[in-house]
């Protein structure tokens, strides 16, 4: 494999990996604050935050793995995305600071305060929504540059219907992901009423997930056909996705196997996830920059693999620890150890 | 101003902010290990209640730690675009390093944090310390190289404007690495016993008695005198290797302007810039010599020796004065407590010295900013010394004041309510109360 291919697929795989966890968290800070206005903050809350804290900060590094890989790999990219998310992305970022700190206030501070769980419940949606404004810019049209200048063309992105297209679909993919997770978390809790309420979230959920993917695809079409036809191509992989969404959704209405409901999710998104990357290459930004116009130097490139092994050695036991400490112990997970 | 200005302050703002809260990430979990470890060691329940009161209010700095970082982190590209764009290709790896180092620190904070009763042995709770301290100081030391490169750029050839010939391992141990990462590890880990130190300072001053507060003290003091010393000695090698490698930083903070042997070292005092003449100044002679070379004897470069459009600002020489200042004073507070109890008639905990460690607190955090301050300010007006200037590097994006006090209003928030939570969290309870409720009565 090429240093550019080798380096977007480990790029890629750890976006998809910060969509998982990350959507898990974001829908939980949501529907923890929508219990609290409910009435049901009791049932839903000590599970939510059960799971979240021991990894609330692991989510973080994610992203910021992500962002500082593909500058390492592609240091081109700093200058078309850098220089036009200047405000898009510090708006994320102060929606993402607001929510890191005030979880650790709410949770590790003194007592529980209605005004750090709406800051916490709503900057779960609003950032999923404003981090996938970088997908939108990268199918071209949104950014004029002229020579060095790279500008965002603010008006064309908020009438775009296709922005729009894949605002809704971010949000209601980490609604639908997180409701399935804890569907799953609380069965394993044997928490009925928690697991019944999730199991309702989850089972709606699907619903406007399905419906904004379509019209994503439609808005693709309109925007970007080369991008469209390309993932014509791939079109076996979209098709995967919809199985594994229609089998996740049978298995949470039969009450059955809610663990492989949640791999089944997961596999869902990572079908769908793959294949728009994989419809996207060879384009970083269409049609400015392609993964072979904005690569790093080969040494450069190798280094940044042999270190990613190396630390991904380190990582992966770590995690599993994590993981077999507290999402797969039970005693845990019921709430037994404190 | 300019857009060139409103990334500087930006990035100041946000680094300023950030490094209060990175330099206690990296030094409290060296404490907490340490307290824990003694805790068990001794059987003392004192240090191991300690050890979790300190995590306790470690997470919520670790909180505003990791926001801030992601901040900076995306802000390097977001305000310096040009800047990411040519050195990405050099210093991509200890950047992707330092998440890594982040990751590892991340998990195990995790675990730590809700693992205390779940092992039989406490050994293994404790073990689990390791991890962070290798992970907090790993990420500090990898995203020091980064810096170090801007200082000291090494690595690769410039031809025809594009970088060739990279070398990422020789851009990462460029020769500034050495002494900065040094004196960053040392002053943090010092920063943090006298944050510590002022906790219970400030609880006894308050008429608290517990001996509890008189051991926390003790261990800090007794750290703090050796890693004040550690810290002067990192400033000393950092000041050798300044007049070697980049004496115009040096120079600078020195108000130095004639290469000479013999030079004086200057402390405070007035500066006109048209005559260069400094009035009412402390002048120590042969001091910077002998700071500069170790020999009274030695040559200092002066700002002369360099064009004009390549100073530094020259108030950088009251940044310098003052963090050394700050450097000695405390190493002078846990000398002085470590002695007194030998003086037969004086004891350790008065008033005086309580006071002096509670200062210390704060302006142990005020050195490392204007240490950060003067060692950044001082490379002006390069952002890659010697290769790219500042005004090269910046976005061309016209909205950074609007992001600037986008900024400004969230590290209000932030700091606001991290003070409030901090001061809540030990008000409500303080470690008597804990003792008391955990059954520790000694």
């Amino acid at each position: 494999m090429s240093i550019e291919m080798l380096g977007i697929t480990v790029l890629w795989s750890f976006l998809y990996g910060y969509l998982i966890v990350a959507s898990i968290d974001f829908g939980a800070g949501f529907f923890a604050y929508y219990g609290r206005v409910i009435g049901m903050e009791s049932i839903i809350g000590p599970v939510i935050s059960r799971y979240l804290s021991p990894v609330w900060e692991v989510t973080n590094v994610f992203l910021v793995f992500f962002f500082v890989g593909i500058v390492g790999f592609f240091p081109e990219t700093a200058h078309y995305y850098g220089t036009s998310l200047l405000i898009p992305g510090s708006i994320a970022l102060v929606l993402l600071s607001i929510r890191g700190s005030f979880y650790a206030f709410a949770n590790y501070g003194a007592g529980k305060s209605g005004f750090y769980l709406l800051a916490y419940g709503a900057t779960g949606l609003l950032i999923p929504a404003s981090l996938s404004t970088v997908f939108t810019i990268s199918e071209g049209g949104f950014l004029d540059v002229r020579g060095s200048s790279v500008t965002l063309l603010m008006e064309e992105l908020f009438f775009s219907s296709y922005s729009w297209a894949v605002v809704l679909l971010a949000m209601s993919s980490v609604l639908f992901i997180s409701s399935t997770f804890l569907t799953y978390y609380a069965s394993r809790a044997e928490d009925k009423r928690a697991f019944e309420q999730m199991r309702f979230f989850s089972l709606w959920g699907g619903i406007p997930t399905l419906i904004s993917s379509l019209f994503v695809f439609v808005a693709l079409r309109n925007h970007n056909l080369e991008h469209f036809d390309r993932a014509l191509r791939v079109w076996w992989l979209f098709g995967l996705s919809l199985v594994a969404f229609a089998l996740a959704v049978w298995l949470i209405w039969q009450k059955k196997s809610l663990g492989l409901a949640f791999v089944l999710v997961m596999l869902q998104f990572a079908f769908a996830f793959f294949g728009y990357g994989q419809s996207h290459l060879p384009y970083l930004l269409y049609p400015d920059l392609t993964i072979y116009g904005g690569v790093t130097n080969e040494t450069m490139g190798r280094a940044l693999v042999v270190a990613f092994l190396a630390g991904f050695a380190l990582l992966v036991p770590s995690i599993v620890l994590l993981l077999r400490l507290f999402l797969f112990n039970a005693k845990y997970v019921k709430g037994e150890l404190t | 101003m300019g857009t060139v200005d409103w990334s500087r302050y930006l990035t100041e703002m946000t680094l300023a902010f950030h490094i209060l809260f990175a330099t206690v990430g990296v030094g409290v979990p060296v404490f907490i290990s340490l307290a824990e470890w003694i805790g068990i060691r001794k059987k003392d329940e004192h240090y191991s209640l300690m050890a979790r009161r300190w995590a306790r209010g470690f997470v919520i700095t670790v909180a505003v730690g990791v926001v801030t970082g992601t901040c900076i982190g995306l802000q390097l590209s977001l305000l310096w675009p040009e800047f990411m764009r040519l050195a990405g290709n050099v210093v991509g790896l200890p950047l992707f390093l330092e998440t890594f180092a982040f990751f590892f620190e991340a998990i195990f904070l995790g675990i730590y944090l809700y693992t205390w009763n779940r092992f039989s042995n406490p050994y293994m709770h404790w073990l689990l310390t390791l991890p962070i301290i290798i992970g907090s100081s790993g990420s500090a030391l990898f995203i020091t190289t980064v810096n170090s490169f801007m200082n000291t750029p090494q690595g690769f050839e410039l031809e025809n404007g594009q970088l060739a010939r990279i070398d990422p391992i020789a851009a990462m141990f460029n020769p500034a690495v050495p002494s900065k990462v040094f004196h960053v590890l040392s002053s943090a880990y010092l920063t943090a016993a006298f944050l510590l130190a002022m906790i219970a300072a400030f609880a006894m001053l308050r008429g608290r008695k517990d001996e509890y507060y008189r051991k926390s003290i003790r261990l800090n003091m007794a750290a703090g005198l050796l890693l004040a010393v550690l810290t002067i000695v990192a400033g000393d090698i950092s000041a050798q290797f300044l007049a070697k490698k980049q004496p115009e930083k040096l120079a600078a903070a020195e108000w130095h302007f004639e290469t000479g042997k013999k030079a004086p070292l200057i402390v405070g005092g007035r500066l006109n810039p048209e005559t260069q003449e400094v009035s009412g100044a402390f002048e120590i002679p042969w001091a910077l010599s002998l700071l500069a070379t170790h020999n009274p004897d030695g040559t200092v470069v002066g700002l002369n020796d360099f064009p004009k459009d390549e100073w530094p600002p020259l108030y950088v020489h009251y940044l310098f004065d003052a963090m050394v200042g700050i450097g000695f004073y405390l190493l002078a507070v846990p000398v002085i407590f470590l002695a007194l109890p030998r003086l037969k008639r004086w004891q350790a905990y008065n008033r005086w010295i309580l006071a002096a460690i509670l200062a210390g607190g704060p302006l142990s955090l005020l050195a490392i900013e204007l240490g950060w301050f003067y060692a950044e300010v001082g490379r002006q007006p390069w952002i890659m010394r010697g290769y790219m200037r500042v005004s090269d590097a910046a976005t061309t994006n016209t909205h950074v004041n609007v992001a600037f006090w986008l900024f400004a209003a969230l590290y209000v928030v932030l700091g606001v309510v991290c003070l409030y939570v901090l001061g809540r969290l030990f008000r409500n309870k303080p470690a008597e109360l804990e003792l008391e409720a955990r059954r520790i009565i000694l």
